[in-house]
């Protein structure tokens, strides 16, 4: 049974402390909030300290007409009134702004071609990208999505006092509402609540492939989508029509912007590196002073279960993902069938661009040449959208709802995966597991969606009931169910088998992923008090950020503030129990064993899965590789020693985990990327690479490895 | 305060009760306030404003709706009075370098220690200053006042300073708005206030090259009326022209808001003498125009008192125009009225009009003070029949001067381009009001002081470009600040376009607020304005038009001209000034 509100378990996170976010800047204001947190610890409140109240807004629509809804008046107020912009007035003021004029004037002298063609060619992009935000479709929408959720939910919780923060922030300054991405159905959620409650609807960045749906692309972008291709690379003109594009929305303020600044919706439902580009454009009007100010709004969508998780577990195993087409849409038909319990839409506090910029942008820089005029962003801006974004995205975790699934994946996934499919786990044993990781990811700060007036056992049997294409429970025992395939005509290939296995274990993955964020810092020091064998703070953190290096497409950490995230891991380690922290040293306690395995076991997959593609490289003696080569090559030697039982993760086996090794080693300047025309080229310092991994299985000692900061754009 | 916006040929006639500043300028001038003793704002008896004395149009004048806007605008209560404690008696005994004073009653220059001609030389016209002194609250103030009468006295008082090592710090009208009066509190000299006010004469009138010579103490509306006498005419209007002197504009790069005629005061100068620790600065000719590396005029021009006392200059004059025309436009808002100015600085070779524009003028603050000038039929036809929502308004007023041919002419020029911004002409009554209204906001401080209302405005030059995002963000910036420091109501927070350039304009903001309830309203009122002013600089404007830096700024000064810029400056005053004879520690 569904309540119709109820409360997030909480012990209160991070960002949402006292002290307002910027004074994490200073490290002594961090230092005192940790000591403000700990105190918070030692009170030792049993309950949660920060309830939050989330309402079912299906509730209402499951007793009352669902084109009633659709049809309801609509009355928004937007930031300073401004009047409605059409799409006419939009595309106009974009295509005759200073801007393009510059930019079309420089193309046209590189490339010999008349100014009136590329002022041609804009159009031509700007016709393909713009949205046509139309109340009529967002009704049509609204009526539509009405009747898919009340089929796939058992509820979306929405948290009321955010709704009403932010229906208070839109009237004051341009909104950019900033979501993470984990389904393709959370596409329009926001759109669909900010409707429901007289909030003015976004227009939202999405990938050009939903464009090419015939009619759904239409109705998209008449629901407010305006369409961005992928891999823009240098393509000069169109990203100046983008950015125009973006900054001339976010300068009239008639609308929310709404932008995944993860860029994509994320395969393993993990946090993903935010991209940059989109980030400058929508930061660059405060920057240059064209706004006073502009409201960055993270929401955190959670689902107890993604639609695409099987499709996302086979696309990570290397089978292409289908093409986004009308016709696949309406196949998914039997998708629809399904259960997916609740989704969780929380919408964040609305932070002030001005005050986060307050000491890192001097927007003075912009002073002394016209502000239309094209120019590279300084090191200071580019740093600036950087830490920003990657703020949006810590925000963005701590703000997601925790299912109790979420943490069983994690311990199933700590066991033997042979076993796990063969014998299966005693059910006892996992659900008081689990009922134990609960306290520690409250400690650790987690907002858990844990109902706290049905038994815990329920609780933990209605998760995996929901969960029966992952794992199923026979006679007090829990498997891992592998997908049967129809009738087969040969006995499959033990190869066949592991791909059988992986499948089910990067669904489970992907639900560990969801609460990965809880337990990052922790588990980093963890593994680094196992690696280094050592008490000592400096040489603990030395491993830490090497660690944090190595890890920083997996744990996303923001930049710059590494030694306020040690702090923090020790400080939370203290909290488990698990050490004793001094000035100098941080040494074991032996109540605290427990966490520590669990902790290191967490990050275990990822080292064992990056040892796998250090070793292939270093031992392939500096070659230059393509992506596309690489990664089956690594998921052969993979799949050969899972067979061969040297290796225990399935992890390895993830394009994903592989793609970012790669990334990671060319941070550390372990390969480089060649740039070629046609494909992407690496070059591998093989003894870089071995260097890499020797320090992580902890036979070399871990020194800081100098890395620039990472500010791509 | 310097925001009197009033036509001078057209007020002056009123004005023919003072001539000359007096030595004793208290006997006729506030102390602890704007402008002359006689004229104020006040809500009589039957509670209804007035203008008191009998100098201006507005004296002896009701003004209604007054009381309405006052009350409306800043939540002020015409029962929560809070009238100045005056006590002119707290000024601590002066520091007297006796050898300097023995020299100088052999020169015969009138001088005084008397405690209320020390306190009226002590300050400006901030917002600090006048509440300060409101309040009772003396500082440092200059210990002795000395009256040169000529050139040449100056040239023996300096000369005596730099003898006796005594702190000389020039005073012209005494109506700066950057704390370049406040004597620097680290100042252990005897500190010498020279008032240049008996320096007051034309010298000469130069009919074949159109120039003037003339003392530099000589205040404005003087030097206006003595021209005028024999047909001439400076142009040179600056807000504060009642009361400021030809030296003060000299040292500030003043600005008038007639300069799209006349010029600036930079253009105005063709000769200046100035007396300094190291001798007497000259050109040795009347050209026109040299080539002779940088020209000396620019480091004197905005010096602000740090280099010397400017004794003596020759300006440019013109004859009387012959015609005259004011004019009004009224703008469905601030947007449409800016690309309108634009526009114009674009199109209408500047020769023969001015334009002048108050933005904003007309959000109801001072809609209610305006539109009780207005007829009701026009604002009827304007509101109701437009479409235009009253509460977005904006007026831009309008002065055309020259021969009545070509005045009518860009007249017509100017309301064309105005009816494509959607500009409606409003009348030249309302012209000539928009004028006036700007005149009588310095007095009009001084009556929201005594009903516990602060206010000041402040000013910068910006490329037209960024003209609306800077008006929107400093307003928005000061509402901001002022929530967060605990201003109860929401505070008055408005700009207008005063001064069009081609590259630019320079833009005034108004701020006021009731400060019931806020134990340290001064300091509120400094961290706002300090906020406004980083929110200017970040958003392109300059540090200062023309009210220049005094102490007020000067913390800004390297960032606005980078720490070459400073070593220049420094350098030239370490040369002229190594004693630092000149010590009120301006600009840098």
């Amino acid at each position: 049974m569904v309540v119709d509100s109820y409360k997030v378990q909480r012990v209160k996170p991070m960002w949402k402390c006292l002290e307002p976010v910027f004074s994490r800047m200073t490290s002594r204001g961090q230092l005192h909030r940790l000591q403000k947190r700990s105190q918070h610890r030692a009170s030792g409140r049993a309950g949660p300290e920060h309830d939050e109240e989330f309402v079912d807004i299906l509730e209402e629509r499951r007793r009352s007409s669902d084109l009633g809804h659709a049809l309801r008046t609509f009355n928004p107020h937007p930031y300073r009134g401004a009047p409605p912009c059409s799409t006419a007035d939009l595309n106009k003021a974009v295509l005759e702004s200073q801007y393009l004029r510059y930019v079309a004037k420089e193309i046209a002298m590189e490339t010999g071609s008349s100014e009136e063609d590329v002022r041609e060619e804009a159009r031509g992009i700007l016709e393909e990208m713009s949205q046509n935000l139309q109340l009529r479709f967002i009704r049509l929408m609204g009526y539509t999505l009405t009747k898919v959720f009340k089929r796939l939910f058992t509820g979306i919780f929405v948290n009321m006092e955010g709704l009403g923060t932010l229906q208070q922030a839109i009237q004051e300054a341009p909104v950019i509402l900033m979501p993470n991405h984990r389904s393709y159905v959370d596409f329009l959620v926001i759109s669909y609540i900010l409707f429901t409650y007289d909030i003015p609807v976004p227009v939202i960045a999405a990938g050009i492939p939903l464009a090419g749906m015939k009619m759904v692309g239409e109705i998209l972008r008449r629901s407010g989508a305006f369409f961005i291709r992928r891999a823009i690379g240098s393509d000069k003109l169109y990203w100046a029509v983008l950015s125009e594009y973006v900054k001339t929305i976010v300068r009239k303020g008639y609308a929310p912007m709404e932008f995944y600044v993860e860029g994509l919706r994320s395969r393993t439902l993990k946090s993903v590196t935010p991209k940059l580009g989109m980030m400058h454009m929508v930061l660059e009007p405060y920057f240059k002073s064209e706004v006073f100010d502009i409201t960055l709004v993270p929401v955190s969508i959670s689902y107890d279960r993604v639609l695409e998780e099987s499709l996302l577990a086979h696309e990570l195993l290397g089978v292409p993902k289908p093409k986004e087409s009308t016709a696949g849409l309406l196949k998914a038909g039997k998708v629809l069938q399904e259960d997916y319990g609740t989704m969780h839409v929380n919408f964040g506090r609305p932070l002030s661009v001005r005050q986060l910029c307050q000491g890192k942008i001097n927007r003075c820089q912009y002073n002394s040449a016209p502000r239309d005029l094209p120019q590279k962003p300084t090191e200071e801006a580019q740093a600036c959208v950087s830490w920003l974004a990657h703020l949006m995205v810590r925000i963005q975790d701590e703000g997601s709802v925790i299912s109790p699934w979420s943490l069983m994946a994690c311990l199933l996934l700590q066991a033997p995966m042979a076993v796990l499919a063969e014998e299966g786990l005693p059910w006892e044993r996992l659900a008081e597991r689990t009922l134990w990781l609960r306290r520690l990811a409250l400690d650790c700060g987690a907002g858990l969606n844990w109902p706290g007036q049905t038994p815990d056992s329920d609780v933990m049997s209605s998760a995996v009931a929901l969960h029966r294409s992952v794992v199923y429970r026979r006679a007090g025992r829990v498997y891992l169910l592998q997908q049967e395939e129809p009738a087969r005509k040969r006995p499959i290939s033990p190869e066949e088998a592991v791909m059988r296995i992986a499948t089910a274990v990067l669904m489970l993955a992907s639900y560990r992923n969801q609460s990965l964020h809880v337990f990052a810092r922790p588990a980093l020091l963890a593994t680094a008090l196992h690696i280094t064998k050592s008490t000592q703070r400096d040489e603990l953190f030395a491993c830490f950020c090497f660690l944090q290096d190595v890890f920083s497409y997996e744990f996303i950490l923001v930049p710059g503030e590494l030694s306020q995230d040690f702090e923090e891991a020790c400080v939370l380690l203290e909290k488990c129990g698990a050490v004793h922290i001094s000035q100098q040293e941080v040494t074991l306690s032996d109540m605290g064993l427990e966490a520590l395995s669990f902790l290191r076991a967490l990050i275990q997959p990822f080292i064992d899965s990056y040892q796998v593609m250090f070793r292939y490289l270093s031992e392939e003696g500096d070659p230059v590789l393509t992506e596309k080569q690489l990664v089956p090559a690594v998921r052969n030697r993979a799949t050969k020693l899972i067979l061969s039982g040297e290796l225990r993760t399935y992890e390895a086996l993830s394009s994903d985990t592989l793609k970012n090794a790669l990334s990671a080693l060319q941070r550390l300047e372990a390969v480089t990327k060649l740039r070629t025309p046609e494909q992407n080229e690496y070059k591998v310092n093989s003894a870089a690479v071995g260097r890499i991994g020797d320090i992580l299985s902890g036979t070399i000692p871990p020194q800081m490895l100098q890395t620039t900061p990472d500010a791509r754009l | 305060m310097s925001c009197l916006n009033f036509n001078v040929s057209h007020v002056l006639s009123q004005l023919n009760l003072c001539q000359y500043l007096p030595f004793h300028r208290q006997e006729i001038m506030k102390w602890n306030g704007w402008g002359y003793s006689d004229s104020r704002f006040l809500f009589n008896k039957k509670g209804q404003a007035e203008f008191t004395g009998k100098r201006y149009k507005l004296s002896g004048m009701i003004i209604p709706g007054l009381k309405e806007w006052f009350e409306g605008t800043f939540g002020a209560n015409l029962q929560h009075k809070s009238p100045p404690i005056l006590n002119s008696s707290a000024v601590r005994p002066p520091t007297l370098n006796e050898a300097f004073v023995e020299e100088l009653k052999s020169t015969g220059v009138p001088f005084s220690h008397d405690a209320e001609d020390r306190v009226f030389r002590a300050y400006g016209h901030c917002v600090h200053e006048i509440f300060a002194l409101r309040e009772g609250r003396i500082g440092r103030v200059p210990d002795l006042v000395v009256w040169p009468n000529c050139h040449n006295d100056v040239v023996k008082i300096v000369e005596l300073a730099c003898k006796h090592n005594v702190c000389l710090i020039p005073y012209g009208g005494g109506t700066s708005v950057s704390s370049a009066l406040e004597c620097p509190s680290e100042e252990t000299r005897s500190i010498v206030s020279l008032d240049t006010s008996q320096m007051n004469r034309i010298l000469w009138i130069d009919e074949k090259n159109l120039t003037a010579h003339v003392e530099a103490g000589i205040v404005g509306q003087d030097l206006e009326r003595l021209l005028n006498e024999s047909g001439y005419c400076t142009g040179h209007e600056p807000d504060s022209m009642e009361f400021s002197s030809l030296g003060g504009w000299v040292a500030t790069r003043a600005s008038g808001m007639k300069k799209n005629i006349y010029g600036n005061i930079e253009d105005l100068v063709v000769h200046i003498k100035m007396v300094t620790p190291r001798g007497v600065i000259e050109k040795s000719c009347q050209g026109p125009r040299m080539s002779t590396g940088p020209d000396v005029h620019h480091f004197i021009l905005g010096s602000e008192g740090t280099l010397g006392v400017v004794t003596e200059v020759t300006m440019k004059i013109r004859p009387m125009p012959e015609y005259q025309k004011y004019g009004s436009v009224v703008f469905p808002n601030f947007e449409q009225g800016v690309a309108c100015l634009r526009e114009v600085a674009k199109q209408v070779t500047p020769d023969f009009y001015l334009i002048f524009s108050s933005g904003h003028a007309l959000k109801p603050q001072v809609s209610s003070i305006f539109t009780s000038f207005l007829d009701g039929l026009k604002k009827i036809y304007i509101t109701k029949f437009k479409g235009f929502d009253p509460n977005r308004l904006c007026v831009a007023t309008l002065l055309f001067e020259g021969n009545r041919e070509k005045v009518l002419q860009h007249e017509k020029q100017v309301y064309d381009i105005a009816a494509k911004f959607g500009g409606l002409a409003a009348g030249e009554d309302n012209g000539q009001r928009g004028y006036m209204l700007t005149f009588v906001i310095a007095y009009l401080r001084d009556l929201g002081m005594d009903y516990y209302v602060m206010g000041e405005s402040f000013e910068t030059s910006v490329p037209w470009d960024r003209v609306l995002d800077i008006c929107q963000n400093v307003k928005a910036r000061i509402v901001h600040e002022c929530k967060e420091r605990g201003v109860q109501f929401t505070p008055l927070s408005t700009c207008r376009v005063t001064q069009t350039y081609d590259a630019g304009a320079c833009v005034y903001f108004y701020f006021g607020f009731n400060y019931r309830g806020l134990s340290d309203p001064v300091h509120v009122y400094e961290q706002v304005e300090h906020a406004a002013r980083e929110e200017i600089l970040a958003n392109g404007g300059s540090l200062s038009h023309h009210h220049g830096v005094g102490k007020l700024r000067k913390e800004w000064m390297s960032e606005t001209v980078s720490n070459v810029g400073i070593g220049m400056l420094k350098s030239v005053k370490d040369y002229v000034d190594p004693n630092n004879i000149f010590g009120n520690r301006n600009l840098f």
